[in-house]
């Protein structure tokens, strides 16, 4: 757990340092709500149109981050200095995983009221508890698939591509989830929470790529 | 009585990158406590032997212990015991020396205490703070050289621990990776001369393949010019 800690602090750190991502990805997010605004020619959105825009938003700016999640890892010598430390190497996975979804987090402290503001027409205040559930599970998925995929993507020339060409297909079954599970949500019908089959759906799915992600992470090392 | 095993022990040690074969077959061993020095052009394959040491790359074939441990298998146990200085620093150039020291102190468990301790033995406390990008490479190989020691590890593997280092800071690092650290070493060098200098044991590397495995006094000249011509 020590050793967790001390790749997702170097992680932080490094962001703090260079804003190469997070900053990215808060933009990415505001300007794409700020397209949907003008290109649909409505003032407000709700139900599933406003989940899935929300959903898409998302999707897309988490992809900025996964691209990047291994680079400094691959350019200045990361990947070398942690294998030759003594540590298991499930531990780089459990930490990227960590930092990815702290990432997701700040991404949507920050595009949540944005998306309320410019797109969003029912109010928040009701949903919101229920909205953060779904986007916790979800943002689990997108975590643990999104290191995985970028540290495949990561050893090839074409990361930039070979990431959401992996990525995209995987995660479908979880933005599904979230879409579906949001949608009542965004409407302002009364409903505050999402229905439990679609966070059960997003459990299972986090639970089974976490545990996959666990058994091949080992071999994406390897030389 | 069974003599101990050597630190460092490769029988028909191979490997590939592609076809290309870049090591062929190498055989050698050191006792604890020595140091093997690796010579060769550019593309002998020191460098890839270096790594396949350091557990970072896998042989293809043949057989090879660390420290009286096989690899792979054991690499676990190896790493905690191995220091290793490449052609890269492996620090991250947005964090300062200090920062990366602390960070590979916390992998390695060592108290925070020996990062201050190394910092002030290579007279980098000054600039310690400074992010490693706005560094000269001679300081950045000096904090390299510390990561390298860190954990204080039985075994040295360098990969030209030398260069873009000024005599002074050749001063500094010495009692890391010098001679006188009394520990196992492992090391590359372009210059044959200052390698053989310090070296108990010499390999001598062309295309992949072992030209020679000799004690320096018993060197011939010409087995030396062979290898570069």
């Amino acid at each position: 757990m020590r050793s967790v800690l001390a790749i997702l602090r170097k992680d932080l750190l490094l962001e703090l340092r260079t804003f190469e991502t997070l900053p990215a990805m808060v933009l990415f997010s505001i300007v794409t709500f700020v397209i949907f605004h003008f290109a649909l020619n409505r003032g407000s959105l709700a139900g599933q149109l406003a989940a899935g825009i929300l959903t898409a938003t998302l999707l897309f700016a988490a992809m900025l981050a996964i691209n990047r999640l291994f680079v400094a890892e691959r350019e200045q010598g990361g990947f070398d200095a942690f294998l030759l430390a003594p540590v298991d190497r499930s531990v780089l996975l459990l930490a990227k995983a960590a930092a990815l979804f702290v990432f997701l987090v700040v991404l949507e402290v920050f595009a949540l009221p944005a998306f309320a503001l410019l797109l969003l027409g029912p109010s928040l205040a009701r949903s919101l508890g229920g909205l953060v559930v779904l986007l916790a599970l979800t943002d689990v998925a997108l975590a643990v698939i999104g290191t995985l995929v970028s540290a495949i993507a990561v050893q090839t020339r074409a990361r930039d591509l070979i990431g959401p060409i992996i990525a995209l297909p995987l995660l479908i079954p979880a933005l599904i989830a979230l879409a579906r599970g949001a949608s009542p949500l965004l409407s302002g019908h009364g409903r505050t929470f999402p229905q439990g089959h679609w966070l059960a759906i997003l459990g299972l799915y986090d639970l089974v790529f976490a545990l996959l992600a666990y058994a091949v992470f080992d071999f994406l090392l390897e030389d | 009585m069974s003599a101990d095993p050597p630190a460092i022990e490769l029988r028909e040690l191979t490997r590939y990158f592609g076809e290309r074969a870049a090591l062929r077959g190498i055989t050698a061993s050191a006792a604890t406590g020595t140091t093997l020095a690796v010579l060769g052009r550019n593309g002998a394959g020191k460098s890839t032997l270096l790594r396949i040491l350091a557990t970072l790359l896998r042989a293809h074939g043949g057989q090879l212990s660390l420290l009286g441990e096989p690899l792979p298998r054991r690499a676990y146990v190896v790493r905690a015991r191995l220091g290793y200085l490449g052609h890269e620093p492996l620090l991250y150039r947005d964090l300062s020396g200090r920062e990366n020291l602390r960070y590979h102190a916390r992998l390695h468990r060592v108290a925070q205490a020996r990062v201050e301790e190394l910092l002030d033995a290579v007279q980098m406390r000054e600039r310690a703070d400074d992010p490693v990008r706005l560094l000269s490479r001679g300081m950045v190989q000096r904090l390299a050289v510390c990561r390298a020691v860190l954990h204080q590890p039985a075994l040295l593997l360098l990969d030209e621990p030398r260069a873009s280092l000024d005599p002074g800071a050749e001063a500094l690092v010495e009692p890391l990776i010098g001679r006188g650290a009394g520990l196992t070493r492992v090391l590359t060098s372009h210059d044959p001369k200052a390698a053989l200098g310090e070296a108990d044991l010499v390999l001598g590397l062309r295309e992949g393949r072992a030209s020679f495995l000799a004690e320096p006094g018993q060197l011939r000249p010409d087995q030396l010019e062979a290898l570069y011509r």
